[in-house]
C-alpha cells in the first residue's frame, strides 16, 4: 500500500511540493512510513509479524529435521505421516522453547509433590537474565538512533564495559557494597570510552559510524583475546583464555534466591530504560538529540552543537552497552571469556527496531527475545534443534515489522488509514 | 513524538553537516609521512637485529629461479627512513600535483613496509612472492564484495548486506558443490544465493522503502542465523555428503605465469582470480563507458532527473542490487570452494564490511575499490606471515590491523570523497 | 501541436491540487499559466508530463486522446519540460545530460551492450545549440555552470528529443534580468519555428510581455482566461482572488546607532571556494538593508557566516559593538540576533516535530523553558499557544507536526520563533519564498514592525519586488562582492543591471580599490 501522496524524497518532483505546499518530499515519505507503521495498527502488525516469523521458523525446523525428511520421501503414499512428522517436529521444538522460557508444567506438578518451588520460576528467571543485556544494549542502539546515529558497536562497547567491570571485580579487594558499585561504575566508564571514541571520530572527521562501529567490534574482540592472555587477567593454572573469577563482593545480588540466576542487573536495566525514556522525552539534552536526529541543519541553525550532540549521545550509548557488559560479568558469568559478548550487540539492533525507538518498546522486545533465547537453550537440549533458529526468527520478525505492507499482504489485511486528526493526536501523545 | 523505524535517519551526508574545523590536511599528511620515516629509522633501523633478511622472490618449483634478495635490516630501514623524511619535506614544502602526491604516499608506504618486513624477518627467509600471492588471494572476496557495493551504491542503494551475501554464497557454494560433485554448479548456486539475498534487499529497500542500512543489517543477522542453523542442523550431520566439497585447483596461464614475481602472483591462481579480473573490468567499463552505466549513475545521483527522461529508476535499482548480490555470492564461494573447502560458521568474518570500506576508499569506483581491497588483503597476509615468523608483536594486535586500517581510512577519507548523491535514499514514485 | 486538457483532477489526500482543469494550447503559441505558489500549476504540468497520474480527466493531442503513464510517453508525444528545479545530473557533462535516456551507442563486438558514442552526443548538442542560439560547452560539467546556462542545457535536452511543445516551469525565477531577456529571445525564436510553449509563472510583467494567451489558476481551479493586454491589477486580483496590497505601508526610517557592522568579511563555500569577498557594510537600528542579487552570489554564505554557521576566513563582524566573529551560533543568537534561514524545511524547521517544539527550537534549554536538565512542557505549550495566536499560524493544534502546515504557515512558525524573543538584529533570508500572498503580506508587515521598533534588519531576497517594498537601503551582491549600495528609490533597471554584474560604477570601483563598500552608501 503506497499512499498516493508519496513523491520521491530529497528532490520532490518539480513542484508537487510547492503546489501542495503542506509537506515537502522528504518529509512526506517519512510520514508515509510513519502512517504505515503507526496507523496501520501497530499492535496488530507486530503480532502478525511475530506469528509469520514463528510460522516460517517452524517450517524451517520441520523441513530440516533429519527425522522428518525421509517421511517426505513417501509423501505421495502416506502424506499423513509426513505432515504429522513435520508438525510434531516444529511443535516439539516450540513446546520445549516455551518450557524453557515461560513455565514448565512438570516443575509445577513436581512442586505440588514436594519438589522445588524455585524450579517453577527458573524459566522466567532465565528469560529475565537473557533480557537484561538485551535491554541495555537495545537502549544503546535506540538512543543514538533518535539522534540520527546508527550504533552497530554494541559488541565493542559491551566488551569495553565487561573488561573494566570484570577487572575491578577480580583484581581489586574492596568492601562488599562498595566493590559492586565500583565495578558497575567501571563498566559504565569502559563502555562510555568506547562509545565516545566513535562519537568523536564521527564528530571530528565525519567518519561513517556504521563502518567505524563494526570495525571497533572486531578490534575489541581481539583486544579481549589479548587481555585474556596477559598476567593481569588470566586465571592461574588455566591454558585456555579465561579470566580470574570475580570476587563475591563484586557480584550482583540475586533477586529470587541463589538458585535462580536473575539478579540486580535486571533492576539496573529497567532503571536505565526509565532514565533513557525521561532523557529522550523530558530533558533538554534529549530534545537536542531528537532535533539533531530529525534535522541536523535545523539543529545547527537553532544554535545547537551537533558535533557535541553526537559525542554525548555515543558516550551515553557506550555507557549503556558497557553496563550490559558489567551486568553479564558481575551478574551471571563471573569471569571473562572470549565469547562473553555473545550476540548481544547485533541482537540489540533487532531489539531497538522492534521496540520502535521507545524505551518501553525496547524492554518489551528484549523480554520477547530474552524468552526466545532462554527457550532456545531448552529447545536445543531437548530436541537438538540448533539455537541459531532463534536468530533467524528474530531477523524475520524485524523484517516483517519493517514492512507492514508485506505483513498485510501475507494476511490479506486492508491497511487502516485514518485522517490527519488521528495522526496529529498520536504525535502529541508521543511527545 | 513516536519514532518509526529507521527512515527517520537524517540525511547526514549533506555537505552542510560536514562542515567542521579541521587541521590543515597538508600539514597533517606531511606529519604522518614524517612519522613513518622516523619509525623506519628508530623503530626498525636502530632496533634491528643482526643477520640479513632474505626476501624470497620465487616459489618452490618455479622454472626460473631468482636468488632471494638479501638485505641488512638496519641499513635498509635507515635508508628507507631517510628517503621517507625527504619525501615528507617535499610534501610540506613543494606544491605537488595530484599524481606526485599519490606517488609520495604510495612510496613512503612501501618503504615503510619494506623496512618493517626486513626488521621482522631479520636472520630468516621470508617469501616475498608468497606474501604477495597470499595478499592477492585474500583480497579476492573483498574485491568481489566491493564490486557488489559499487554496483548497488552507484544505483543509489546502500548494501550493508554484502557480509550476508558472502556468507550465503559460501554456504550454497560448499553445499551444492559437495552434493553435486560439481564445483561449477556450486559456483552458480553461490551466485544465485547471493542474488537471492540481493533480491530481498531490493524488495525491502525499494518496494517497501525501508531504511537501507536497517534492511542490510537485519539481512546480515538473518544470513548468520540461517547458515549457522543449517550448518548445525544439516551440514554437521551429513558432513560427508553435504559439506566436503572439492576446491578449485590452480590454473596457470601459459607463458604469463612464468614471468618472475608477477607471474605466480597474478597468473597462477584459481578461476576466482580470473573471474575477478573479468568482473572488475566489466563493471569499470560498464559503469563509465556504456549506456547502461550512464543510466545507473544517473539513477544513483538524481533519480528524478533519470525518471523525467524515461529511465526506469526502480527497474535499474532492482537489477543492480541483484547483480551486486550475484557478484558478492561468487566472492562468498571463494571462501569455501575457492580456498578451504567446507563451510564453517561465520566464515566471512567481517570481509563484507571491509569490502564496504574498500568501496569508500576507492571513491565508489571499481578500480579504486580494488586497490582498497588489495590493501586489506595485504594487511591480512602480512599479519598471517608475521605470526609464522614469530615477531615480538602479539598476534592479536596483528589481527587487528585490517580493522584499524579501515577505521583510519574511513576517518581520513571523509570530506575528500563524494558518494553518489541519492545513495541510501529510497525513491518513491508519486 | 495542439494540446487540450479536459477536466483534469488530482487529489493528494484531502487536498485537491487540480480541480477539473480545462486548458487548450494552440500550435505556435506561448500560453502563460499564471497563479501564485501552491495554486496547482506544477501539479498540472507534472500530469501532462507523465510524472503524476490524474485522478480524472483526459489529455488530447491534435484531437486524439493520449494517456501518459511515464515521462517517456510524453517525450514520445513531443512534449518537453524544463522543470523549475533542473533535472540535470550535476556530476555529468552537458553532453551526457542531454543524451541521457536517449543515448546513441557504438556496438562493442557482438554484445548488445554498446559503448557510449560521446562524439555523436557532443555534435548533437552543438547542432541544436547553434540553431537556436543556445550557447553552451558540451564538455563542461553541469555543476560548474551558472544556472542560466543550466537552463539552456535543459532546453537543448528537450529540443533534441524533438519536442514541439515545451513546458517552462517558472523559468525566470533563477535568472538575472539580462538572462531573462536572453531566455525570452530563445522563446520567441522557438515560437517562430512552430513550437508551442507553456510558460508557467507568477510574475505579471513577464506574462504581459510574452504570452499570447493567459490562463489564471487559483486553488487548483481555472479562474479565467485573459488576453496579454490585461492590466496588473486585473491579473493580480484574478490570481489572488482579492485586491492585493503589493507593498506594506512604511514610514520613513528613524535611524539609531549602528547595530551590525561588517568589516571586509571573506567566507568560503562548502567546496572551499571563496563565496564572499571582503564585504563591508553597517546596518543601523531602525533600518532594513536589502541585499539584492541573483541566487548564488554569496548571499547564503554571508548570512550563514553572520550567524556563525560558517567560519569567516577573513574579516570580522560585530553586533552592537561586540565582536562576534568566530563565535558559536548559540552565542550569536543569544546576543540578540534573529535568523530566518532561506530554506525553512532544510534549516528553519524540524518538520516532524510539533509546532510547539519548533517554536521552542532555539530556547528549549533556557529558563523558563527548562528547569535544570528537564524541559518545562507547560511553559513551552503556553508560549506556543500564545505565539500561534499572535502570528496567526493556521494549525489544528500546537501538537500538530509542522509538516501538516502549509508553506506560508510553516514560514510563520519560523518568523514567530525568531521574533518572539528580543531581537536587535534580524537576518531574514528569502523570508517569503514559496509562500502564498496572504502569508507574504503578513511576514512583510512583521518585518516592517520589527524595524519600526528599532531593530536592524538584514533582508536577503532574489525578488526585486520584495527588496523594493521593504528595504530602506539596497546593497547589490554579485560574485561575492557588494558591487553597489543604493538608496531605496533606485530604479529597477539599474538594479537589474547591477545584479548582472554590469554598470557597477561607483560600487565596483569602490570595492576594487579596497574601500568598504558602505562608503558608497548614501547617508
Amino acid at each position: 500500500m503506497t499512499p498516493p501522496e508519496t513523491p520521491p524524497p530529497e528532490t520532490p518532483p518539480p513542484d508537487v511540493a510547492a503546489d501542495v505546499a503542506a509537506e515537502p518530499g522528504a518529509e512526506r515519505w517519512r510520514s508515509a512510513v510513519f502512517d504505515a507503521v503507526v496507523e496501520g495498527n501497530t499492535v496488530t502488525v507486530t503480532f502478525l509479524a511475530f506469528v509469520a516469523a514463528i510460522v516460517v521458523g517452524g517450517l524451517l525446523i520441520a523441513f530440516t529435521d533429519p527425522n522428518v525428511l525421509p517421511k517426505f520421501g513417501h509423501f505421495f503414499s502416506t502424506p499423513g505421516a509426513a505432515i504429522a512428522a513435520a508438525w510434531s517436529s516444529a511443535s516439539g521444538a516450540y513446546t520445549a522453547m516455551f518450557r524453557g522460557a515461560i513455565i514448565d508444567i512438570h516443575t509445577v506438578s513436581a512442586a505440588f509433590h514436594g519438589g522445588s518451588i524455585t524450579a517453577v520460576f527458573e524459566p522466567i528467571s532465565e528469560t529475565l537474565v537473557n533480557a537484561t543485556p538485551l535491554i541495555l544494549t537495545g537502549l544503546a542502539v535506540m538512543l543514538p538512533f533518535r539522534c540520527g546515529l546508527f550504533n552497530i558497536g554494541g559488541t565493542g562497547q559491551f566488551i569495553g564495559g565487561a573488561v573494566v567491570a570484570g577487572w575491578i571485580g577480580f583484581a581489586l579487594q574492596l568492601p562488599p557494597v562498595v566493590h559492586v558499585i565500583a565495578a558497575i561504575a567501571g563498566g559504565l566508564v569502559g563502555g562510555a570510552v568506547c562509545g565516545w571514541l566513535v562519537g568523536f571520530l564521527r564528530a571530528r572527521t565525519g567518519a561513517n559510524e556504521v563502518i567505524v562501529t563494526i570495525m571497533f567490534n572486531y578490534v575489541a574482540q581481539f583486544l579481549l583475546l589479548y587481555l585474556l592472555g596477559t598476567h593481569a587477567f588470566r586465571r592461574p593454572k588455566r591454558i585456555d583464555p579465561i579470566s580470574r573469577v570475580v570476587h563475591g563482593t563484586a557480584r550482583m545480588p540475586h533477586l529470587l534466591g541463589s538458585t535462580l540466576r536473575v539478579n540486580f542487573g535486571f533492576i539496573l536495566a529497567i532503571g536505565a530504560a526509565f532514565a533513557v525514556s525521561w532523557l529522550i522525552k523530558r530533558s533538554t539534552v534529549g530534545f537536542e538529540f531528537r532535533t539533531i536526529g530529525a534535522n541536523p541543519d535545523a539543529a545547527r541553525a537553532a544554535g545547537m552543537n551537533v558535533e557535541r550532540g553526537y559525542i554525548v549521545v555515543m558516550l551515553v550509548a557506550g555507557a549503556l552497552a558497557g553496563l550490559a557488559g558489567a551486568a553479564v560479568v558481575l551478574g551471571t558469568d563471573y569471569s571473562l571469556t572470549p565469547g562473553i559478548y555473545g550476540s548481544y550487540g547485533f541482537d540489540a539492533i533487532t531489539v531497538a527496531l522492534l521496540g520502535r525507538g521507545t524505551s518501553l518498546g525496547v524492554v518489551l522486545a528484549s523480554l520477547l527475545f530474552g524468552a526466545l533465547h532462554a527457550g532456545g537453550v531448552q529447545m536445543q537440549a531437548a530436541t537438538q534443534t540448533p539455537i541459531d533458529i532463534v536468530i533467524v526468527i528474530q531477523a524475520l520478525i524485524v523484517l516483517f515489522i519493517a514492512a507492514p505492507p508485506l505483513v498485510r499482504t501475507i494476511f490479506r489485511l486492508r491497511g487502516q488509514r485514518s485522517g490527519p486528526e488521528k495522526r496529529a493526536a498520536l504525535k502529541v501523545v508521543g511527545a | 513524538m513516536t519514532t518509526t523505524l529507521a527512515p527517520s535517519l537524517p540525511p547526514a551526508a549533506s555537505p552542510r553537516t560536514r562542515r567542521r574545523r579541521r587541521v590543515d590536511k597538508k600539514t597533517l599528511g606531511g606529519l604522518v609521512i614524517g612519522v613513518l620515516g622516523l619509525v623506519d629509522i628508530v623503530g626498525f633501523g636502530l632496533e634491528a637485529r643482526s643477520g640479513d633478511a632474505r626476501l624470497g622472490l620465487t616459489l618452490a618449483g618455479a622454472s626460473v629461479h631468482l636468488s632471494p634478495l638479501k638485505l641488512p635490516p638496519g641499513p635498509t630501514a635507515i635508508v628507507a627512513g631517510v628517503i621517507t623524511l625527504v619525501l615528507a619535506a617535499l610534501w610540506l614544502r613543494a606544491e605537488l600535483g595530484k599524481l606526485a602526491r599519490r606517488a609520495v604516499i604510495v612510496g613512503s608506504g612501501m618503504l615503510f613496509m619494506l623496512s618493517f618486513l626486513c626488521w621482522a624477518s631479520s636472520g630468516k627467509t621470508m617469501s616475498l612472492v608468497g606474501l604477495l600471492q597470499s595478499s592477492v588471494d585474500r583480497s579476492i572476496p573483498i574485491v568481489l564484495g566491493a564490486l557488489a557495493g559499487c554496483l548497488c551504491e552507484r544505483a543509489g542503494v546502500v548494501n550493508i548486506a554484502i557480509e550476508g551475501q558472502l556468507l550465503f554464497g559460501a554456504f550454497a557454494g560448499a553445499m551444492v558443490a559437495s552434493a553435486s560433485h560439481s564445483l561449477y554448479l556450486g559456483l552458480v548456486a553461490a551466485a544465485l544465493a547471493g542474488a537471492l539475498l540481493g533480491l530481498i534487499l531490493a524488495l525491502f529497500a525499494i518496494r517497501y522503502a525501508v531504511n537501507q542500512i536497517v534492511v542490510g543489517v537485519v539481512l546480515n543477522v538473518l544470513a548468520t542465523g540461517l547458515t549457522g542453523y543449517l550448518y548445525d542442523r544439516v551440514l554437521v550431520k551429513y558432513q560427508n555428503t553435504l559439506n566436503s566439497p572439492a576446491v578449485f585447483s590452480r590454473i596457470s596461464i601459459p607463458l604469463l605465469s612464468k614471468i618472475p614475481i608477477v607471474g605466480p602472483v597474478l597468473f597462477d591462481s584459481s578461476i576466482f582470480l580470473y573471474l575477478t579480473y573479468v568482473i572488475l573490468v566489466a563493471v569499470q567499463i560498464g559503469l563509465f563507458r556504456t549506456r547502461w552505466g550512464l543510466r545507473v549513475r544517473a539513477v544513483g545521483e538524481h533519480p528524478v532527473a533519470a525518471e523525467t527522461v524515461g529511465i526506469r529508476v526502480l527497474g535499474i535499482r532492482y537489477a543492480n542490487v541483484m547483480l551486486g548480490g550475484l557478484v558478492a555470492g561468487i566472492g562468498g564461494a571463494y571462501l569455501t570452494i575457492g580456498s578451504v573447502g567446507p563451510f564453517g560458521k561465520n566464515v566471512s568474518s567481517g570481509k563484507g564490511f571491509i569490502a564496504l570500506a574498500a568501496v569508500i576508499f576507492g571513491r565508489w569506483t571499481p578500480i579504486g575499490a580494488m586497490f582498497g581491497a588489495l590493501l586489506f588483503g595485504f594487511a591480512d597476509a602480512v599479519q598471517n606471515i608475521l605470526s609464522v615468523l614469530g615477531t615480538s608483536i602479539p598476534s592479536d594486535f596483528l589481527l587487528m590491523i585490517p580493522y584499524v586500517a579501515t577505521i583510519v581510512v574511513v576517518a581520513g577519507m571523509v570530506g575528500r570523497v563524494r558518494p553518489p548523491k541519492a545513495d541510501g535514499q529510497p525513491y518513491v514514485k508519486s | 501541436m495542439k494540446l487540450e486538457l479536459r477536466g483534469i483532477t488530482k487529489r493528494f489526500g484531502s487536498v485537491v491540487a487540480n480541480d477539473h482543469i480545462d486548458l487548450t494550447v494552440e500550435p505556435g503559441q506561448i500560453h502563460a499559466l499564471l497563479g501564485e505558489n501552491g495554486a496547482g500549476k506544477s501539479t498540472l504540468m507534472n500530469i501532462l508530463y507523465g510524472l503524476t497520474r490524474p485522478d480524472e480527466g483526459e489529455i488530447l493531442i491534435d484531437e486524439s486522446p493520449v494517456a501518459f503513464t511515464r515521462p517517456k510517453d510524453a517525450i514520445a508525444a513531443g512534449i518537453g519540460m524544463v522543470h523549475q528545479h533542473f533535472m540535470l545530473v550535476p556530476v555529468f557533462t552537458v553532453a551526457e545530460n542531454v543524451v541521457l535516456g536517449d543515448e546513441r551507442t557504438r556496438r562493442l563486438g557482438p554484445l548488445g551492450f554498446g559503448l557510449l558514442d560521446r562524439r555523436r552526443a557532443r555534435e548533437d548538442v552543438l547542432r541544436v545549440s547553434q540553431r537556436f542560439g543556445l550557447t553552451v560547452d558540451p564538455d563542461a560539467l553541469v555543476e560548474n555552470l551558472p544556472v542560466g546556462v543550466q537552463q539552456r542545457v535543459e532546453i537543448i535536452k528537450a529540443l533534441l528529443r524533438d519536442a514541439t511543445l515545451l513546458i517552462l516551469d517558472e523559468p525566470t525565477a533563477v535568472l538575472t534580468p539580462g538572462e531573462t531577456e536572453d531566455l525570452f529571445a530563445v522563446m520567441r525564436s522557438l515560437k517562430e519555428s512552430g513550437h508551442s510553449i507553456v510558460f508557467i509563472t507568477h510574475k505579471l510583467n513577464e506574462v504581459q510581455q510574452m504570452a499570447d494567451t493567459i490562463t489564471v489558476i487559483r486553488q487548483g481551479k481555472v479562474v479565467g482566461s485573459m488576453p496579454p493586454t490585461a492590466s496588473d491589477e486585473e491579473l493580480a486580483a484574478r490570481m489572488v482572488g482579492r485586491a492585493v496590497r503589493l507593498a506594506p505601508e512604511k514610514a520613513a526610517a528613524t535611524l539609531g546607532e549602528i547595530v551590525l557592522s561588517v568589516e571586509s568579511l571573506t567566507v568560503s563555500d562548502d567546496l572551499g571556494n571563496t563565496a564572499v569577498r571582503g564585504v563591508s557594510f553597517d546596518i543601523k537600528a531602525g533600518e532594513i538593508l536589502g541585499i539584492a542579487g541573483v541566487q548564488g552570489n554569496g548571499q547564503t554564505e554571508l548570512c550563514e557566516a553572520l550567524v556563525g554557521l560558517r567560519p569567516a576566513v577573513d574579516g570580522r563582524f560585530a553586533v552592537r559593538g561586540r565582536d562576534l566573529t568566530g563565535h558559536a551560533t548559540r552565542e550569536i543568537l543569544h546576543a540578540g540576533v534573529g535568523y530566518v534561514p532561506e530554506d525553512r524545511q532544510a534549516e528553519g524547521l524540524v518538520t516532524e516535530f510539533t509546532v510547539a517544539e519548533n517554536l521552542a527550537l532555539d530556547r528549549y534549554d533556557q529558563p523558563p523553558y527548562s528547569k535544570g536538565l528537564a524541559l518545562n512542557l507547560d511553559v513551552m505549550n503556553a508560549a506556543a499557544t500564545d505565539q500561534v495566536k499572535q502570528f496567526d499560524i493556521r494549525t489544528e493544534s500546537i501538537g500538530s507536526p509542522a509538516s501538516s502546515l502549509s508553506g506560508g504557515n510553516q514560514q510563520k512558525v519560523v518568523v514567530a520563533r525568531e521574533l518572539s524573543r528580543s531581537v536587535g538584529l534580524l537576518i531574514a533570508s528569502q523570508p517569503t519564498r514559496g509562500v502564498d500572498v496572504g502569508s507574504i503580506e503578513f511576514v512583510h508587515r512583521r518585518i516592517v514592525e520589527v524595524r519600526n521598533q528599532g531593530s536592524a534588519v538584514l533582508l536577503v531576497s532574489t525578488e526585486l519586488d520584495e527588496i523594493a517594498a521593504l528595504a530602506d537601503r539596497i546593497a547589490v551582491m554579485y560574485e561575492g562582492e557588494i558591487v553597489a549600495m543604493r538608496s531605496a528609490d533606485v530604479s529597477r533597471e539599474e538594479l537589474g543591471l547591477l545584479m548582472a554584474g554590469g554598470g557597477a560604477g561607483a560600487g565596483a570601483s569602490a570595492s576594487a580599490a579596497g574601500e568598504p563598500a558602505s562608503a558608497a552608501a548614501p547617508a
